[in-house]
């Protein structure tokens, strides 16, 4: 469904994104960690065309569409959620999901039933006529989603929906999206909170520094090296590999 | 086309784009530090050229005078307003400041309309008519006076900025809000000062104008447009711009209305402004902001 | 908060209506259908404004530039080219259309936004009253007469009311306009655009052809009311078709009633029609009116941001749910 090949993003100078690839294939999950400041959410803005790319290609349901304008790669399927989220803050929940519906439903009718039912599915029925700017962090994250499946997607990137979620609303999301993916919806997710990571994906990629550092099924990934350097630094895999038994544990929730 | 015009008009344009330079850095100083832009400036130019209207015609002030009563009294105007009404939402959304400084500016040219009357003031001194032998030419002696005053006090504004205390930390503030707040710069402060140095650049312009000019309530539309285009032109900001900027915008004022005539020629300005905002927004020596 | 329901939007609409209609009725003195005309005016020109500064968030400091473009091509097409002067209801909303059309592409596709588009607006309309000072076909600085012969069929009805009817006809066109954004898909683009570009943009909205869109609805509305000005008024100079004052007017009705709402501007257009002829009555002061507007509008920014309309809309909503206290 989705292929970045070689992909490098430089803002003056910084190689924010180097060479970066990866492959999402139809109906997964897939799952994009690293250390803060990697690179992840500078990869997302490229691959979705907020960027435009110094090298490498995107090309999505086999067609390139590097360098497309934004909003036409978001009609032919691909949508994605903010970092730090992006309100209506003046419209109302409902409001807000059915700006997401018309891409989709041109008819009002059809496309406030559906923002309705989008509502209904990431449990935000009972909060359809309040102000998006009433919301906390957890609901504009939830909003955001909610917003962004209303278009009807083929492939979704969230990035960090589950930031600042308390355990059972990460417990809620994660079935919100394993039940999107059943629904027929590709995910492509940047998160930190590797209990979602690890019961969610089918596969990860890492970013350190802009570079992909290892790929590869999650239990792989999370033991590998390389990966536990990144995060710990310099010499605490070898450390772990010296004192087994305790360290696996604390790598998948760093 | 003789020579002698050509030059006439590129003095005469220089001269007064000397004083647009000083009204202008008012605006780029506001602009640069609280990031608003005070549409309330061409109003308060008018306001102070007023001002010096009346002390000369009621207390027999001379206008350069005057710069001694103007320049304090303006500052402690632009003081006073930033603490009682723009500094409570300057925080707030982009637009919602241009509208204010848009509802203090009609309030002002309205006040004015009701106080003054809609006519047009002049004032006359002893040297009024007085003419300079340049070269070839003839030019008269208050423009040459108030243009080097105006280059003379941006000199010293921006000596100041850079010497003084408080100029370095209005630069700092410009330059990194957060920042500055975190080294102890009372943030606020800086930025009430820095709007009444920017109404104070318009008492001492008003006092260079008066004398080869004229006031009316209106006559801020003609100001704001103009002190724009400089600021743009030069870039947001951006104090050497603000000078480039004026004597440029000077320029073109002066050959408009010799190549297109009086009517047409004040198109050159807006034309400039429109073109920079659509080519190159940052100006000449704008930064990334 | 829970919206008012059809019916009484309906209810809402038609009283409003009925109102207007028996008002030149019940109050037929001169100076009173004066005062409906030109609030009805500033009501339909704020209007034009409300739909791009309001709806879309695109705030113009120069929308006198759309004004007067329909004011001179209906006035040019009668004095200088004979046409029957209703054409030139038509005429200016194709003018205001057009340059609605320049000033967005070139704007928006410069990526200008915020206060830089604010300004440009400006300087357009600046450009304008220039040309329009400069050049024969305008009259120059000397402006336009329409010769006066009262008839209907010469577009300068013979008695006042049918003016009037016209304006009510025209605004109640706008609000539908207005009523109609509120409930489309089109609107709601614009809502969004409005509130967030970029959010807009990641959801498949193109953000810049909607602008254009609504700038052209905008210039061609506002055209409109420039070529009805010009036969109720029968003079035109740029000062009046390409000054700042108009401009400034257009966005302190929406302003002061409430931008983005559809009746918004019909309460700012009543209060500074009544307050403009109030002052005038009471003394000869030139100027009293806009200061008492200008101190509305820092006034109301500052602490009724939403406009007047969000007095009526708290009142509406504490009768709805008399249990709650001060709404939402």
């Amino acid at each position: 469904m989705l292929q970045v090949q070689g992909l490098t993003k430089i803002f003056g100078g910084l190689k924010a994104v180097d060479n970066a690839s990866l492959e999402v294939g139809e109906g997964r999950i897939v799952a994009l960690i690293g250390p803060n400041g990697a690179g992840k959410t500078t990869l997302f803005a490229c691959i979705a065309g907020f960027h435009p790319v110094n090298a490498g290609r995107v090309s999505f349901l086999g067609q390139d569409i590097t360098g497309l304008p934004v909003h036409q790669i978001a009609r032919r399927g691909m949508v994605r959620t903010f970092q730090i989220t992006q309100p209506f803050a003046k419209l109302s929940v409902h409001e807000t999901i059915a700006v997401g519906a018309y891409q989709r439903f041109p008819d009002r009718r059809e496309a406030w039933a559906h923002a309705e039912r989008v509502a209904q599915q990431v449990g935000m029925g009972a909060m359809l006529d309040q102000p998006a700017a009433d919301l906390t962090v957890a609901g504009r994250k939830r909003l955001e989603l909610a917003r962004t499946l209303a278009t009807g997607p083929k492939l979704l990137l969230l990035d960090e929906v589950m930031a600042g979620l308390n355990p059972s609303e990460i417990v809620e999301i994660v079935e919100i999206v394993r039940r999107i993916r059943a629904s027929g919806v590709t995910v492509l997710l940047i998160e930190h909170v590797m209990q979602a990571v690890m019961s969610l994906s089918e596969h990860i990629y890492v970013l350190s520094y802009g570079r992909i550092i290892a790929d590869g099924a999650p239990r792989e990934v999370v033991n590998d090296p390389a990966v536990i350097e990144a995060y710990l630094g310099r010499g605490a895999a070898e450390g772990m590999a010296a004192h087994p038994g305790a360290p696996t544990q604390e790598a998948a929730h760093a | 086309m003789d020579a002698t015009i050509l030059l006439a008009a590129a003095i005469n344009g220089l001269l007064i784009g000397g004083i647009y330079t000083l009204v202008a850095s008012g605006l780029t100083l506001i602009y640069g530090v609280l990031h608003i832009i005070n549409f309330a400036h061409g109003s308060m130019l008018m306001l102070a050229m007023f001002g010096v209207f009346f002390l000369l015609n009621k207390a027999g002030v001379d206008p350069y005078a005057a710069l001694l009563v103007m320049v304090p009294a303006m500052f402690a105007l632009g003081y006073l307003l930033y603490r009682g009404i723009i500094g409570r939402f300057s925080s707030g959304k982009d637009e919602n400041i241009l509208l204010i400084t848009l509802g203090l500016s009609i309030l002002i040219e309205n006040l004015a309309l009701m106080f003054f009357k809609g006519d047009t003031r002049t004032i006359s001194v002893a040297y009024s008519d007085k003419m300079v032998e340049l070269g070839p030419l003839l030019v008269s002696l208050p423009k040459i006076i108030s243009f080097v005053a105006a280059m003379v006090l941006c000199g010293v504004l921006g000596l100041w900025m850079q010497r003084s205390d408080t100029g370095k930390a209005i630069r700092a503030v410009a330059k990194e809000r957060m920042g500055a707040r975190l080294v102890g710069i009372d943030v606020d402060r800086v930025f009430a000062v820095s709007y009444g140095i920017g109404l104070a650049t318009l008492g001492a312009a008003a006092c260079l104008l008066m004398p080869i000019f004229y006031v009316s309530p209106t006559i801020g539309h003609v100001f704001v447009i103009v002190a724009f285009t400089v600021v743009v032109l030069g870039g947001m900001g951006s104090f050497l711009g603000a000078v480039v900027g004026g004597l440029l915008v000077g320029l073109t004022e002066s050959f408009g209305g010799l190549f297109l005539g009086e009517s047409l020629g004040q198109i050159g300005i807006s034309l400039i402004f429109i073109l920079i905002l659509l080519l190159r927004p940052s100006g000449l020596f704008g930064g990334s902001r | 908060m829970s919206a008012p329901t059809a019916r009484q939007a309906w209810l809402l609409h038609g009283s409003l209506l009925a109102v207007a209609l028996v008002f030149p009725f019940v109050f037929s003195s001169s100076f009173a259908v004066n005062f409906g005309v030109m609030a009805l005016f500033y009501a339909f020109i704020g209007q034009s404004w409300n739909i791009a500064g309001g709806f879309a968030g695109q705030l113009s400091f120069g929308h006198v530039v759309f004004f007067g473009a329909g004011a001179y091509a209906s006035t040019i097409l009668q004095m200088r080219f004979g046409f029957s002067p209703w054409l030139g209801l038509p005429a200016s909303a194709l003018a205001g259309a057009l340059v609605g059309w320049v000033i967005a592409f070139l704007s928006f596709r410069a990526g200008l936004k915020g206060s830089y588009f604010a300004l440009i607006t400006l300087a357009f309309a600046e450009v304008l009253r220039i040309v329009a000072n400069s050049v024969e076909i305008t009259g120059g600085g000397l402006g336009m007469l329409i010769p006066a012969k009262r008839s209907a069929a010469n577009f300068q009805f013979p008695e006042r009311i049918g003016f009037y009817f016209l304006i009510l006809a025209l605004t109640v066109a706008s609000i539908a306009v207005a009523v109609w954004l509120k409930h489309s898909r089109f609107g709601a683009q614009l809502a969004a655009i409005r509130e967030n570009e970029d959010a807009a943009r990641a959801l498949g909205i193109d953000v810049y052809t909607e602008k254009v869109k609504v700038m052209i609805l905008s210039g061609a509305m506002c055209g409109v009311g420039g070529c009805f000005f010009a036969q109720y008024f029968l003079y035109i100079d740029p000062i009046i078709v390409f000054g700042v004052d108009k401009s400034v007017e257009m966005l302190l009705v929406s302003m002061i009633g409430g931008a983005g709402t559809v009746y918004g501007p019909l309460i700012g257009a009543v209060l500074l029609a009544g307050i403009s002829d109030a002052t005038r009555a009471l003394t000869d002061v030139q100027g009293l009116s806009l200061v008492l507007y200008g101190t509305l509008l820092v006034v109301i920014i500052a602490f009724l941001p939403n406009g007047l309309i969000d007095l009526f809309q708290r009142w509406g909503r504490r009768r709805r749910h008399p249990a709650e206290k001060g709404g939402a």
